[in-house]
């Protein structure tokens, strides 16, 4: 049974992955390949909207970490969007929030990376 | 306080099934009244817990298992974990320094902290082989 999938759009010159489903150590390499390709395109606004998305675990916060200062340091960021309570959650508890843009709706992203 | 029901359950040790074990505790949690919140934090526990046993213990060999039992308590449920790969030392986390790691490309090392902040309790053994780890939740 599939339980995670990530579809790709774009807007106003951002490229935003919508994740669906539950993240985890087995999902994440979808995730990890989904950011690689982005950033090996030099497509490197990033939102990530996880409206859709039901559950995160450590594995899948990993791949952030893994690939935000990359990102960085060529001038973009991978911003969050759209997390439910219960996610949002996960990533409050580790202190993520102090360190990456995390918006309750991607029009505030799309709107910060037309600031900047 | 006596247990109230036990139930069990065995994996092989891959990634693959981590699904399948949070469906597992989610449903026992459910059935003994933990609200929304607490069956997350017990979900997201027992997903860390398994995922450093296949990752550090087993090394990923998913030729290995994994027994699981679920206890019922009055007024908490408690989760076993057994494993007879190589132990680790689960008392040993802090919690993590995510800036630090960013800065250094490192990532892991989140989910023995996450474990124990989402848990009212965590005890870990490991005797002739065998690795046992339980961790409990109270209801209120």
């Amino acid at each position: 049974m599939k339980n995670f999938d990530i579809d790709h759009r774009n807007s106003s010159n951002c490229d935003i992955l919508d994740l669906h489903g539950e993240l985890d150590a087995h999902t994440a390499s979808e995730l990890e390949r989904a950011l690689q390709d982005l950033i090996a395109r030099d497509n490197i606004r990033i939102i990530v909207n996880f409206n859709k998305l039901e559950y995160i675990a450590s594995a899948g916060l990993g791949v952030f970490m893994a690939y935000i200062e990359d990102v960085r340091k060529d001038g973009g960021d991978i911003k969050l969007t759209n997390m439910n309570d219960k996610v949002f959650n996960v990533f409050d508890l580790l202190g993520f929030p102090a360190l990456y843009d995390i918006f309750e709706d991607e029009s505030e992203a799309i709107q910060k990376f037309s600031n900047s | 306080m006596g247990t109230l029901s036990t139930y069990q359950k065995s994996i092989d040790a891959s990634t693959k099934n981590l699904a399948e074990v949070r469906d597992f505790v989610d449903e026992h949690a459910k059935n003994h009244g933990f609200n929304k919140q607490q069956i997350a934090d017990i979900r997201l526990a027992v997903d860390e817990a398994i995922t450093n046993i296949i990752k550090h213990a087993y090394q990923q060999d998913d030729s290995r298992s994994i027994d699981i039992e679920v206890t019922l308590e009055e007024n908490s449920i408690c989760i076993q974990l057994q494993d007879t790969g190589k132990r680790f030392r689960m008392n040993k986390y802090s919690e993590p320094d995510i800036e630090k790691k960013i800065k250094e490309r490192k990532r892991g090392g989140m989910g023995l902290f996450l474990i124990h902040s989402l848990m009212d309790s965590v005890t870990y053994t490991s005797n002739n082989g065998l690795n046992e780890m339980v961790m409990c939740k109270n209801r209120s």
